[in-house]
């Protein structure tokens, strides 16, 4: 109780922003999923974080839904990962310009 | 006393989300991570969200988790030696379990059975000190559609897992590797 909320906002930033720059500098896509996690779990430490203080249970049913969310996105990902690595054998981000116009 | 906990636990988040960006190898980044889904599940008992905290250890690090494993090692990314000094990783993991157990059992013991007779008794509106039980009340009654909705995007996320990953009818049963269909062209 005497940790104040702007502590948690700074740790949750700190954790989301190392997800961004993972997100960004990786090259091997699992590692890019993986720093799609740190961003989801940074936003959770947020709303348990402010259902604690403002005293409100949906902040917590919200990371309910963020974790169901990050299963559906781990699933189709994990998915897609293996349909690409079937197919070209390599799962390095720089291999895959199909998409690139 | 808590602010020590709490910058425990916010320095082991940080350093393992760092090092789940930083390291090379896509086994340890998992396994760095699932560091990180410990600590973040004891600052989830300091925060007063038990069951998030055990849905937390028990989703995020036993399914999701796993499954980001069972994928590297199919997909067999790096031939490195993957398998030593996991001992430390155990300790990591090991330690805010014992931190959680340590509070759940100082604080949470009376309330759980507290709880249990409130759910019995007929004055079941007021708010109970049962985390799980006051979540269940929130998610089954203000939040019922949106946990519906949910259960569908999880369906949704199985059944186009399912089309994507699966091989075709017509395609061979164990596919060659690269080079030798390479070769065949």
């Amino acid at each position: 109780m005497t940790i104040p909320i702007s502590y948690y906002l700074i740790l949750s930033g700190i954790v989301f922003l190392t997800g961004i720059v993972g997100v960004l500098i990786r090259r091997n896509i699992i590692a890019i999923l993986l720093s799609v996690e740190l961003m989801l779990n940074a936003t959770n430490i947020n709303f348990v974080a402010f259902s604690d203080y403002f005293r409100d249970l949906g902040g917590q049913v919200f990371v309910f839904f963020a974790l169901t969310v990050a299963a559906a996105e781990v699933a189709v990902g994990l998915a897609i990962i293996i349909a690409l690595h079937r197919s070209r054998s390599t799962i390095n981000i720089e291999e895959f310009n199909l998409l690139k116009w | 006393m808590s602010q020590l906990i709490f910058a425990y636990f916010a320095g082991m988040i940080i350093a393992a989300s760092i090092l789940v960006v930083a390291l090379k190898n896509p086994v340890y980044s998992a396994l760095s991570l699932l560091v990180m889904f410990f600590h973040v599940a004891g600052l989830f008992v300091t925060l007063h969200a038990e069951f998030l905290a055990a849905v937390q250890i028990i989703v995020y690090a036993g399914a999701i988790l796993v499954l980001y494993l069972f994928v590297v090692m199919i997909l067999n990314v790096k031939q490195d030696d993957r398998y030593h000094n996991q001992w430390r990783i155990a300790g990591f993991v090991c330690i805010p379990l014992m931190m959680e157990a340590m509070v759940l059992l100082s604080g949470g013991a009376e309330t759980r059975t507290a709880g249990s007779q409130t759910v019995l008794g007929p004055s079941a509106q007021a708010i109970a000190p049962d985390n799980t039980f006051a979540i269940g009340q929130t998610l089954f009654s203000t939040y019922l559609f949106p946990f519906e909705v949910a259960s569908l995007v999880l369906l949704v996320a199985m059944i186009g897992a399912i089309v994507i990953a699966k091989r075709e009818i017509g395609e061979p049963d164990d596919p060659s590797p690269m080079g030798q269909t390479k070769a065949v062209e």
